[in-house]
């Protein structure tokens, strides 16, 4: 039983890096670069809907739609500002430009909300559910996070695969000039990439804060991190893939915490994916590009 | 794109461009030295040198990989950690002889060694990868290496050495706790000087443009510039590749050993991801390939937070902006075109210059 609870933990954390790799995939697969302002982005999510519902008492469905405008706001300034000049240039410049840009989210978190901790209010108003005489209580929380990654993962499914935006999606991840030639417009569909991934993150920074309630401005970067790992453990680039590797992540490090070490579970953690990736050099679902001499 | 990665390249490799660089070192250590010696420096500015001389080194040798190798690395501080904790262990092992400094100089180069074999280690999976899973690979190494000395418990007392993992020691009195877990090194004796510092970084420098230059050297590059090309030609990738990183890994180490010897304490949380984005950072804006623009890229971004203290907590929101800022003028297309405007300008004036002159001498 009381592995049933580790996995179900496990489950409802990968959920979490789930949503946020998703973000990142998105974002990689299309803009083909590596967003490492994401977690930031889940962190100012997170503190918008703390001071939507505890400052301004909004109920919680209207304090994650204000977070989701606000990130979606910020997701595409950053894009405009910082990213869209750099297209032409080369993939370095611009990680090193999405460092900065994680730096000064952080950094200015650090100087609008100081560094002390914010105790967050659960947002997530689910009642937890007893299974098997009260042995197993699911936390609403798990409930919710495990059942909006679903949906998420169904809706951009969709979203890519029968919609026009979805199929302007595919062919500038495929061709960005080609794309062009064919009348789409290459920026505005990269606008509407960071816009999805950014509103993701402010949902994933809801469901993260209302599971682990303490909110600062390093929050978002560890995981962040795990998410980026998640993605390209799942295969960089594609959308079940991020959300098995996700998932994945999730329940080996719960796994590993609960069974062989709390300290160690982060190294292990990185340890199957170096083991995944040195036998699938694409992650578990990416394809093998084929080179052409 | 190719060639504008040649032209790169030839601008560490010229004779000419590595006499500047030998002697803009040179001026800078004896201006910092006399600066040091006659009490002229802050003393934040005094307790920078070692530390710029580890990032410095750090930053050529990562630039072996990311602008000679083109491979992404994310977890350089991984090998800057184990240069460290090595490096204090083999200071206690090297009780006794000779002067401090010869002891500093053995452990440097016992932590470069050992940092270089784990990085031959780490080199066989990680260099199977391509691109970004490569680079996600160095990164998951870094936070393992991490991990992994934070549960390491390492001592010794009268009845020899003692290593515990994830579980605290029980030493004899008189024992001395060499790794302490979570918080690393304590009560380290301080025994690295700015002169050594700058010993290192000449010999890192010397090291990796006599690699550059020979035989070894232009295949690294050749693998770099189209590796389906040179391998065609009977050059090994990975054999290529590994003696880059195991280069830059045996000289993070080394810098490792030397910048834990400038702490009196230190915790194995200091060498993490940031860490590794930090010295990526001095890379990329000192210019890929370029050996020097790292190193000035690699001193002005140690000084600057420094110098940055007097704004007080804005000082990071600051750097972060002039980062962004920096990437888009010398990065983005407006930026070049704006550059290439300025420096025309330039032109223009100097010519004017030159000609007001000249004709005053007619």
């Amino acid at each position: 039983m009381t592995f049933l609870i580790y996995l179900i933990n496990g489950i409802s954390l990968g959920s979490v890096y789930a949503i946020i790799a998703l973000g990142y995939t998105m974002v990689y697969g299309i803009a083909k670069m590596l967003n490492f302002a994401h977690g930031d982005i889940i962190m100012v999510g997170g503190y918008i809907s703390y001071f939507a519902a505890c400052s301004f008492g909004l109920p919680p469905i209207a304090a994650v739609f204000v977070a989701i405008i606000g990130c979606t706001v910020l997701g595409i300034l950053i894009e405009r500002l910082a990213y869209r000049p750099l297209r032409e240039a080369q993939s370095l410049a611009v990680l090193i430009t999405a460092i900065g840009v994680s730096y000064f989210l952080q950094n200015g978190a650090l100087q609008l909300w100081t560094s002390n901790p914010k105790v967050y209010n659960s947002l997530v108003t689910l009642q937890p559910v007893s299974l098997f005489n009260g042995q197993l209580v699911i936390s609403g929380e798990t409930i919710m996070t495990i059942a909006v990654c679903i949906v998420i993962m169904v809706v951009l499914t969709l979203l890519i695969k029968h919609t026009k935006l979805g199929k302007a999606m595919r062919a500038v991840s495929e061709d960005k000039g080609a794309a062009q030639l064919m009348g789409i417009n290459v920026n505005f569909t990269i606008s509407m990439t960071f816009a999805i991934g950014s509103a993701l993150a402010a949902v994933a920074g809801v469901l993260l804060c209302s599971a682990y309630p303490t909110l600062t401005p390093t929050t978002g970067s560890m995981p962040g991190i795990k998410a980026f790992t998640a993605a390209v453990f799942g295969g960089i680039g594609s959308i079940p893939g991020a959300f098995l590797g996700g998932i994945l992540l999730g329940i080996i490090e719960k796994l590993s915490q609960a069974y062989i070490s709390t300290q160690l579970s982060d190294a292990i953690v990185f340890a199957v994916l170096i083991i995944v990736l040195s036998v699938r050099p694409t992650g578990l679902l990416g394809k093998a590009q084929r080179e052409k001499v | 794109m190719n060639t504008n990665k040649k032209a790169i390249s030839s601008i560490g490799c010229s004779r000419k461009s590595n006499t500047i660089t030998y002697i803009m070192l040179i001026v800078l250590f004896a201006l910092f030295q006399t600066l040091a010696s006659t009490k002229n420096l802050s003393r934040s500015t005094s307790g920078q040198l070692v530390p710029i001389c580890v990032y410095v080194t750090a930053a050529i040798a990562l630039n072996l990989v990311v602008g000679f190798s083109g491979e992404l690395s994310l977890g350089h501080a991984g090998f800057l950690s184990i240069g460290a904790f090595s490096g204090v262990v083999f200071f206690h092992l090297f009780r006794g002889i000779g002067n401090e400094t010869v002891q500093l100089v053995l452990c440097m180069i016992c932590a470069g060694l050992l940092s270089g074999l784990f990085g031959f280690l780490i080199g066989i999976p990680v260099l199977r990868l391509r691109g970004d899973y490569l680079a996600i690979v160095t990164l998951a190494f870094g936070e393992i290496i991490k991990n992994v000395m934070n549960c390491v418990y390492l001592g010794y007392d009268s009845a020899g050495w003692h290593f515990g993992f994830s579980k605290s020691l029980t030493l004899e009195s008189g024992g001395v706790t060499v790794l302490n877990g979570p918080m690393g090194v304590t009560g380290n004796s301080k025994v690295s000087s700015f002169a050594v510092g700058f010993v290192l970084v000449l010999f890192a420098f010397t090291l990796i443009i006599n690699l550059i230059n020979s035989k070894t050297g232009r295949a690294i590059m050749a693998i770099r510039d189209n590796r389906i090309a040179a391998e065609s030609i009977g050059l090994s990738a990975t054999k290529y590749k590994m003696i880059a990183f195991v280069t830059s890994a045996f000289l993070t180490g080394m810098a490792g050993a030397l910048y834990v010897m400038n702490f009196a304490s230190i915790a194995p949380s200091k060498f993490n991801f940031n860490t590794s984005i930090l010295i990526l950072v001095f890379v990329v804006m000192g210019g890929m390939g370029n050996l020097r623009g790292s190193m000035i890229a690699a001193i002005i971004l140690t000084v600057l937070p420094e110098k940055l203290r007097a704004v007080g907590d804005y000082r990071m929101l600051i750097y972060a902006v002039l980062l962004i800022a920096m990437m888009l003028t010398t990065q983005s297309a407006k930026g070049k075109i704006f550059l290439g405007k300025l420096a025309e300008l330039f032109r223009k004036i100097a010519k004017k210059d030159r000609n007001g002159k000249g004709a005053e001498k007619v």
